[in-house]
Parts: structure tokens; C-alpha cells; sequence
């Protein structure tokens, strides 16, 4: 019996996404990750007398992009407010964010789940703030390093529509995978540009009030969340069961022990006193400004998928692997343009050879030399018999080596295939000649020769005569 | 409106400042005082009346994406008041 | 007459005319610092720095270079404006020696028309007061008469321009900072349109309300201060651009056909109890009368909101001010306390013993009107009545094309006269502060003296961006009114 029968998971999440701009959301330092500390840091970073942010156009344009793929409303005008608290890691002792008017509100996001259903988790906004700094403890002291202060997030806020840690880790794997695509985040949860915290409350089976919940802070990697979920969800099961109450707080995951303990609370009462910023006017996305970056939007890991599948008839699976990275997808989808008649055997091609030599990042390398248009060239190659697939995957290591064009690679080498009958019969008399044994042999009933025969045949043309004329011309001739 | 010497603690936490007990008695008597002659504004209907926060309606003009370093990590760092490897240096600050 | 009793006109006129150098008019200025005992600086200007950067604007205007009006022209500083490598107090203990490393947007931009910067002047902390006792260097005393206060919050700067410790300041007005010590010293001040000049670099107090202006000793001189101060800036979004009217041209324009709104109000309220003074009363009135002979149009008019003003404006410069100061807990710069074994002694010794009282109590008045259950009450509700308070203006100005009214209720008053009493304190400010909350801009300019000899402030409002239009009608006050 699964503890489900009895019990309603309730999880929503709120995830902050490291926005992928050169510069500071309010100041114009670099944004550069593990570099000397306060060295990625102006005068506004550091909160000095006098200092006023001054927004980045970027990061507004990804924040608009991040709500358009998230089929949000956005607030064409929003506003930004301070949410003051102290803490050491916090220069100027309030955070820049978004409070009552965000640059978007309500969305959602539809998830394939592993059984193929799909759920539809709400979003309920995104809003803009700068990141804080960094403390690290040395003895008695702590050392405040403020590279991070001011790097611009979003956080993605959704209902708390998830109710098993599947839907939530589905979830985040689909926004992850979202936000990369558009480039508005380098996806990397090590470095904490992908961080998840989750709201998790249980009920008894179908009650209508929702439990207490807990907040799960800053876990870094998908199984944890769900190893955390989990946990968490027992632990509060446990409580209920034995009646004791569950109580609001904040809490942090051990990966080591795989628990969750309460957090210390930094602030007594949580009262952050939030006020619109005077320092920043009202946010404007003008008409002109939302239809360009609408316009730029490229289309979306689950619109590829379906189109992969209905349209060059792949199946779930290989529409998935080429889709899940921007840059395998738009190389394959370069590589069909050019090879337009077999989309299969491209999407074949980029699933079992390409990806076996290259990962994704290494492919949206500026130093990764094979053209998406080259490779295409490969497979139209294969599919029109100018080579063999034995053939092509000599080829590609060559390209990948030199980022020469397949043409080129098969003219310059001789390897295209032979398919003169002149010749292929010289090649065909020549092995039945040298094998006077083998051919009695097979005339006498041992037919499992036969393969022997096309492996010389095809030896003594270093590959390159025609398998199937040879098939065919072999079996006349060897029947004497 | 009269502001308790409770209050005057609990706000004086918000605003990390510490207060000695006549600094207490005096801010209850202040504050009140203040809250006070700020009642005036009950007197007003404001039912629809949009909030301000800028005295001069502006839009947000928006900064290209490009580094500019100003200034280095001495110049920004020079009054510091206690400061290690590059970084600044406070009491521990509590695990989490 | 010393080099340093000159206006910048005055000034430029000589230097023109080779009858004096920048270095001679700055040497009279380091001189009469030197000299000073009303304590206007918080820090006096390096000397040899001061005459040096003096020799180099008079080798350029020697070899033929137009410099513009402020070329040479020594300038006080209000020290809560940031400058690159000379101590920054804001006259606040917390700060301690911090040294800012960029100059202020204004600041450089004197720099740039060639003014030499002279000294630091001494304020209010945080800018925060209304006769500058509330300096942790010490009060100041007004030149005119030493028994009574400068003013405030830029009390120094004032009382430097009229003690000729300096040919014009740099001030900042909040809710009357520039214009009320202007009145109280007899000095000519101007509280730009909010946005007209950048506040990068001017440390904050109320952000949504804060300007930088100039205190000169004539309309003609303010005008050349803010030529050079105003602009948009990079670094200041709330600082805009918007067409600047020929300010010089504005001074000798007259005032024949204006409208000048006169808001019955503004002759009526007083500070508190006391209804406005008599004397005062009748110098306006009087002002009022030359200005009609000039060919204005006189116009009674009403700004109703008025009374709520004060209210109104101490919940929005607290809670702006309580986060503002935020930024002050002893870890990165300024004063920490030796008496900081964990992190929340360090926050709560360091602020405690760096901020002096009436800051203290603004940032816990501005806490209270933002924490959890009042936001609405207070907050949000002045935020409302801010909205109301600028509507009155709109009106008025449909009808009037500027408004004239006293510049405070009362002279100047003694030292140590209103200390203890903050609330009272908050109400001399009450002709002032509607034109901050509003964001239009104002000047005060000398009106007369009481029988007393305490000079009295005539306070012109215009609309948003027309500073062009207090110069005309100050332009005249200064020149008929004489």
C-alpha cells in the first residue's frame, strides 16, 4: 500500500534563475563566476553612500522571455521595491526586487511525465532582484566576498499544483530546460545558477484545507529534491500521525544524511517592510519591445518534440534527445536542411554517431568544426549510395578532425563507392579464382560461405564496391 | 496613536539599533507624539486616490550590457573596517 | 570690499577685466575659512590644492580659454555630497573617515566648469534637522546674528555664503534644506525640479525627494550654478532630460503680464500654535505689492492640502530614510564598534553609536510607518495624500504661472530653542516642504529684515521644470525690491 492512499502531497516551487548577462542588474560589473573575490564589484554592488542602480536592458529582455515561454501575462509596466533586512551578505541592507507589480504574472507550464501524461503546473509570477553576496566562515569571523551581489535572477513562483516529487522534479528538468533554450540562464545548479526552493505540505486524502508547509531552501540537484521531498513529506506524515503540529519554517536538505533540519532564522520576525524604490522609475515594456522579443523567441523543447515527431516521424524518445539541448537541436535541424529528403537518418546519425563523439556544449562550441550543413552533407552521402555507412563513420572522424566538408573528405581519399559493373565483376572473378576450395564448397550445399565471399569481395575494394550489386552479382556467379 | 515602550524595542530590533532605557522612554514619548499629529491625514477621504512614489513621472531608461570597471578592489575596499584575503570581515555569522 | 564678499558676476566681471585672479579671490576665501567661528566646515579645503587647481584656471583664461562663468569661482561643498578622496561625513559619527572613491555627478560637474571646490559644509546629520544642531561636528551659528541658528539641514553651506567663507555652495533640500537656511542667513537658495540635477553621489535622506541646488549670494549667481550642476546623468534614473529655458535671459526678463498665485494658506498657518509672524507677513506682502507694480498679475488662489503637508512628509522621508541608512552597519566602511563579538552587537553598538538622536528616531518613526500592519495606514496613506498635495499645484498652475509665499512663518530662532521638541522642530518647515512632496522647483530670496535685523525669505514655486520662471520673477524681486 503506497502512502498516497492516504495521504496528498502538496509541493510548489519557487525558483531563482541566474540571469545570463555580462553585467550586473544594476551596475555595470562583470558577472564572471569563481574569479578573485570583490573583484566582479563596482561602487552600487558594494552599497557605498550615494551609489543609485541603474538597470540592465538585458535583463529585462530575459525576464519578458522567460514569462512568454512560460505563457505568462506580463505586466507592461512593473515595479520595483526594496525588501529590507540586514545581513552582512546584503550591502546596502534591502534587496532590489519586485514585490506588488512583478514583470509577469500568471502562466503555466504543461509536463510530460514519464507514463506520457502531461500535468499543467500554474505559474503565479516572475519578478526581477538582484542577487546577494557570499559568506564564508574562517575561525570566529566570517568573510563577506560580494562577486555575487547584484548578478540578476528571476524567480519563477508556481502554484502549488505538484503532488508527487516526480511532477516536481519533471518540472524543473522542463523550466531548466526551457530557460537554457533561450539562453536567459546557463541552467548550472553547481554554480547556483538553477536554485530550487520547494513549499511542501501534506493532507489527509482529499481534504480541501491545505496543511502547514515547510520551505525547502536552495537544493542543487534533482535527486536531492526529490530525495528532500520525500523525507520532507514523512517527517510531516510522522508528526500529524503521532499529533503534533507542523510548524512553519524554513528548512535546508543534508545530502549526507538525507535529511531536512530548521534553519536558523535570520531575521526574529520576518517583517521586510517593503516599499516601491524610489530610485527606479516605473519599468516600461513598450509594444514595440515586447513584439521584438517575441518575435525572437525560438521555438520550445516541447513544440520541437512534437514536431520532430509528427513531422519527420520520430519516435518520442529520439524527438527527446535531439530537442532536450538547443544546440543538438539546431544542429540536427541544420543538418536536415540539407539533407531534406532523409530526416531519419540525419536524426539516426546526430543520435548514434555524432552524440557519441560530441556533447552538447561541445557542439555550441565556436571550436567545434563540423558544420551542421557538413554533416547533413554525410547523410545525404549515405542515403543517395555515393558511400556506405561503413564508410561515412571513417568520414566523420575526419571532419570532426579537420572540418573539411564530407565531399571533399570522400573525393580527396577515394572512397566513393564502386558501382561499375566492369569493375565489381573483376573484383568478383578475382576472389573465386583465389578461393577455388571455398567455392566448391558453398556449390556443394555449404551456403554459410556466402558471407565469407562478401567480405573478400568488399576487402578487395577497401570498402567501396556497392554492397548489394556485389550481393548480387556473387550469387550468379557463384552458381556457376 | 500611542506607541508602547514594547514597541519602541521590537522597532528598535528591526533597525538593529539598541537603546538605552531613557532613549526609550523618550522615543515612546516622540513617536506618539508624532503618530499623533500625523492623524491629520484621517481627516482626509483618499478612497481611490492613486499612491505616489515619483514627484515626477518618468519611465526607466535601461542600461547597455557592457562591463565598466571604475574603480578597483583597493578603491572600494580601502574603508573597509576589518578586512582579509580581499574580503570583508564580521563576526560569525550564524550557520545555515 | 575683500575678494571674497564678491558674487560670481561680480567676480567674472574682474577677472575679465584683469582686475583680479581666481588665485587672489581664492587666497581671500582660504583666508576668511581660516578665519571662521561660525563653524560652517566640517572639513576646510587643502590649502595648497585649493590654489594650485586656482593658478592652473588662471594660466588657461590667460591663454585665451573660455571657461564660462564658474571658471575659478571657489564653492563650498555640503558634506553629504560624495567627493573622491576627501573625508565624506554627512555630519554623522557613523561614516567615520570614510572616503569616497568617486566624486558626486554635481560635484564633478562644477569640477568640469572649472570651480574650485572649498571646504566641506557642515550639516545636519544625514541632512536631517532644520537649524544644523543636529551635527555631530558641532552646531552652527548665523552669520548675521551668532546667537541664532543658520538653519538647516545645509546650515554650513549657507552660512559659508553668507559669512564669505566662499562665493557659492552646493546644498541639499529634502523638505526645505536649501531654501529655509537661505531665509534664516539671507542667501539666495534654489531647490531644483526633482530629476533636474543627477544625485549620483549625494548621500541619501529621502530618495524620492531629494534635490541638489545651489546657495548663492544673488538670483543671477544661482542661475549659473544650476547651468552647470543640471542634466541627466547615467548613473541617476531619476534624473531626466528635459529642455532647460535661458536662465540668464530669465533674470532680466520682468515679470510684466505673469500670473503669481498667492495661496491664502501659505499667510495663514503658522509652526504649530504660532501663527505666521507679523513681520514676515508683512515683507511678503510688501514683495507681493512691487512685483504687481512690475506688471505681474496678482491671483489669490488656494492649496487646500497644505496643512497636511508635514504629516505627510515625515512617514514618506522616515520609511525612505529608515532603508536608506540602512546600508551604514560597520562592515564594509564607516564607524564599527569596538564592542562587537557577534554579528548582531556589531550592527546594533555600530549604529547606535554612530547615529545621533533625531536620526535615530527618524529611522524608527520611518521602520514603524513600513513594518507589517501599518504600511497602509501610514505609508501608503501619505503616499495618497502626496498625490492630492501635487494636484493642488496643477490646479494652481492651470490659473497661475508661479506662486509666491514666504520662505518659513519666523525668522530665524535662538540656538537650543526647539531641541526639545522634534514635532516642533518638523513645523518650521511647513511653507517648504509641499514643493519637495510635489517635485516642482523653489527659491527662496532675501526679503527684508525684521526690526530684530534677522533676515526674512521670499519662497517662489513654479512648475515642474520652470526654473526659468522662478529666475524672472526673483530676477525682479532682487532688482526693484532693493
Amino acid at each position: 500500500m503506497s502512502i498516497y492512499d492516504e495521504w496528498d502531497l502538496v509541493v510548489g516551487c519557487e525558483v531563482h534563475c541566474q540571469l545570463a548577462t555580462n553585467t550586473k542588474i544594476f551596475s555595470s560589473a562583470p558577472t564572471a563566476f569563481g574569479a578573485e573575490p570583490n573583484t566582479q564589484v563596482n561602487e552600487v554592488d558594494l552599497g557605498l553612500p550615494g551609489v543609485l542602480p541603474v538597470l540592465n536592458g538585458k535583463g529585462v529582455g530575459f525576464a519578458v522571455a522567460a514569462g512568454l515561454a512560460l505563457d505568462c501575462e506580463i505586466n507592461q509596466t512593473s515595479i520595483f521595491a526594496r525588501k529590507n533586512y540586514f545581513y552582512p551578505d546584503l550591502p546596502k541592507g534591502y534587496q532590489i526586487s519586485q514585490h506588488e507589480t512583478p514583470i509577469c504574472g500568471e502562466g503555466h507550464l504543461d509536463v510530460t511525465l514519464e507514463d506520457g501524461s502531461t500535468k499543467r503546473v500554474g505559474i503565479t509570477r516572475i519578478h526581477m532582484e538582484e542577487d546577494a553576496g557570499k559568506s564564508t566562515h574562517a575561525g570566529a569571523n566570517s568573510l563577506v566576498d560580494l562577486n555575487r551581489a547584484g548578478v540578476p535572477l528571476i524567480e519563477i513562483v508556481s502554484e502549488p499544483d505538484m503532488s508527487h516529487p516526480d511532477e516536481v522534479v519533471a518540472y524543473l528538468k522542463e523550466l531548466r530546460a526551457i530557460v537554457v533554450y533561450l539562453g536567459v540562464c546557463d541552467g548550472n545548479m553547481e554554480e547556483g545558477s538553477f536554485r530550487c526552493d520547494a513549499n511542501v505540505s501534506v493532507k489527509r486524502k482529499g481534504a480541501t484545507e491545505l496543511g502547514t508547509r515547510c520551505e525547502l531552501k536552495n537544493i542543487n540537484s534533482f535527486k536531492f529534491i526529490k530525495d528532500a521531498i520525500n523525507y520532507e513529506m514523512r517527517r510531516q506524515i510522522e508528526l500529524i500521525e503521532s499529533g503534533q503540529k507542523v510548524i512553519q519554517q524554513t528548512r535546508l536538505f543534508n545530502p549526507d544524511r538525507g535529511v531536512t533540519f530548521a534553519m536558523r532564522d535570520k531575521e526574529e520576525s520576518h517583517d521586510y517592510r517593503y516599499f516601491p524604490e524610489p530610485d527606479l522609475p516605473p519599468m516600461v515594456v513598450s509594444d514595440a519591445r515586447l513584439a521584438e522579443i517575441k518575435e525572437s523567441m525560438p521555438e520550445l523543447p516541447a513544440a520541437k518534440r512534437a514536431r520532430y515527431q509528427s513531422e519527420f516521424d520520430l519516435s518520442a524518445y529520439d524527438a527527446g534527445v535531439l530537442s532536450d539541448h538547443r544546440p543538438i537541436a539546431e544542429f540536427f535541424e541544420g543538418a536536415v536542411a540539407e539533407c531534406p529528403d532523409d530526416p531519419k537518418q540525419v536524426a539516426n546519425w546526430v543520435i548514434n554517431e555524432l552524440l557519441k563523439e560530441a556533447s552538447a556544449d561541445d557542439i555550441a562550441s565556436d571550436e567545434f568544426k563540423v558544420k551542421p550543413a557538413q554533416f547533413g552533407e554525410l547523410v545525404k552521402l549515405i542515403s543517395t549510395d555515393v558511400i556506405s555507412g561503413k564508410i561515412a563513420k571513417k568520414v566523420l572522424p575526419k571532419m570532426l578532425e579537420t572540418g573539411d566538408g564530407a565531399e571533399e573528405i570522400v573525393e580527396r581519399e577515394g572512397l566513393k563507392q564502386v558501382t561499375d559493373t566492369g569493375a565489381i565483376e573483376q573484383f568478383v572473378d578475382e576472389v573465386i579464382a583465389a578461393n577455388p576450395g571455398q567455392v566448391q564448397e558453398y556449390r556443394d550445399g555449404k551456403e554459410s560461405l556466402f558471407g565469407f565471399f562478401m567480405g573478400q569481395v568488399m576487402k578487395a575494394s577497401r570498402g567501396k564496391a556497392n554492397p548489394g550489386m556485389v550481393q548480387q552479382m556473387l550469387r550468379s556467379k557463384l552458381k556457376g | 496613536m500611542a506607541i508602547s515602550k514594547e514597541e519602541v524595542l521590537h522597532i528598535a530590533k528591526l533597525s538593529r539599533l539598541k537603546l538605552s532605557e531613557s532613549e526609550v522612554d523618550a522615543l515612546a514619548h516622540n513617536l506618539s507624539d508624532i503618530l499623533q499629529y500625523v492623524e491629520k491625514l484621517n481627516e482626509l477621504d483618499v478612497s481611490g486616490v492613486e499612491p505616489m512614489t515619483h514627484a515626477v513621472p518618468t519611465q526607466m531608461r535601461l542600461r547597455e550590457d557592457v562591463v565598466e570597471q571604475r574603480l578597483t578592489r583597493d578603491d572600494l575596499m580601502k574603508n573597509a573596517p576589518a578586512s582579509q584575503d580581499g574580503m570583508f570581515k564580521v563576526p560569525k555569522v550564524v550557520s545555515d | 570690499m575683500g575678494f571674497n564678499e564678491l558674487s560670481i558676476e561680480e567676480f567674472g566681471q574682474k577677472l575679465r577685466a584683469g582686475e583680479v585672479t581666481s588665485e587672489a579671490v581664492t587666497k581671500a576665501i582660504l583666508d576668511a575659512i581660516d578665519a571662521d567661528q561660525t563653524n560652517a566646515f566640517i572639513t576646510k579645503p587643502d590649502r595648497d590644492a585649493a590654489l594650485e587647481r586656482a593658478r592652473e584656471i588662471d594660466a588657461k583664461l590667460a591663454a585665451g580659454e573660455d571657461l564660462g562663468p564658474l571658471a575659478g569661482v571657489p564653492i563650498a561643498l555640503k558634506d553629504n555630497l560624495c567627493t573622491k578622496g576627501v573625508r565624506t561625513t554627512a555630519a554623522s559619527k557613523i561614516l567615520g573617515d570614510f572616503e569616497p572613491p568617486y566624486d558626486a555627478t554635481a560635484v564633478r560637474k562644477l569640477a568640469e566648469a572649472g570651480a574650485i571646490a572649498v571646504g566641506k559644509a557642515n550639516l545636519d546629520e544625514f541632512a536631517m534637522g532644520s537649524s544644523n544642531e543636529n551635527s555631530a561636528f558641532g552646531p552652527v551659528d548665523n552669520p548675521v546674528n551668532t546667537d541664532y541658528v543658520p538653519g538647516g539641514s545645509s546650515g554650513g553651506s549657507a552660512a559659508a555664503v553668507a559669512g564669505h567663507l566662499c562665493l557659492a555652495a552646493l546644498g541639499s533640500d529634502t523638505g526645505g534644506s536649501i531654501r529655509q537656511p537661505a531665509a534664516l542667513t539671507g542667501t539666495v537658495g534654489l531647490k531644483p525640479t526633482y530629476g533636474r540635477v543627477s544625485r549620483y553621489g549625494l548621500i541619501a535622506f529621502g530618495s524620492s525627494l531629494d534635490q541638489i541646488g545651489p546657495i548663492t549670494k544673488t538670483v543671477r549667481d544661482a542661475a549659473y550654478v544650476l547651468e552647470a550642476i543640471q542634466g541627466p546623468c547615467e548613473f541617476d534614473m531619476t534624473s531626466m532630460e528635459v529642455e532647460a529655458g535661458d536662465y540668464q535671459a530669465a533674470v532680466d526678463a520682468g515679470v510684466s503680464g505673469l500670473k503669481i498665485g498667492v495661496p491664502k494658506e501659505y499667510f495663514e498657518l503658522g509652526a504649530g500654535e504660532d501663527a505666521i509672524h507679523p513681520e514676515v507677513k508683512a515683507a511678503v506682502q510688501n514683495a507681493l505689492s512691487t512685483l504687481e507694480a512690475q506688471g505681474a498679475e496678482l491671483v489669490d488662489i488656494s492649496l487646500p492640502h497644505t496643512e497636511y503637508a508635514i504629516a505627510t512628509y515625515y512617514l514618506i522621508a522616515t520609511a525612505e530614510a529608515s532603508s536608506n541608512l540602512s546600508r551604514f552597519d560597520g562592515v564594509r566602511y564607516g564607524h564599527r564598534s569596538d564592542d562587537a563579538p557577534d554579528l548582531e552587537s556589531l550592527y546594533e553598538n555600530s549604529r547606535s553609536e554612530g547615529f545621533g538622536d533625531e536620526v535615530k528616531r527618524r529611522i524608527m518613526l520611518g521602520t514603524y510607518v513600513l513594518s507589517a500592519g501599518f504600511y497602509d495606514a501610514y505609508y501608503k496613506k501619505a503616499q495618497q495624500v502626496r498625490t492630492l498635495i501635487k494636484q493642488d499645484f496643477e490646479n494652481a498652475f492651470q490659473e497661475v504661472d508661479a506662486i509666491v509665499t514666504p520662505t518659513t512663518p519666523s525668522p530665524a530662532f535662538k540656538k537650543g530653542e526647539k531641541t526639545d521638541d522634534p514635532l516642533q522642530m518638523y513645523l518650521e518647515d511647513i511653507y517648504t516642504i509641499s514643493c519637495n512632496l510635489a517635485g516642482i522647483p523653489g527659491i527662496s530670496v532675501p526679503c527684508g529684515t525684521t526690526g530684530d535685523g534677522l533676515p526674512i525669505g521670499l519662497q517662489i514655486l513654479a512648475p515642474a521644470f520652470r526654473e526659468d520662471t522662478l529666475f524672472q520673477v526673483a530676477g525682479e524681486w532682487e532688482r526693484s525690491g532693493k
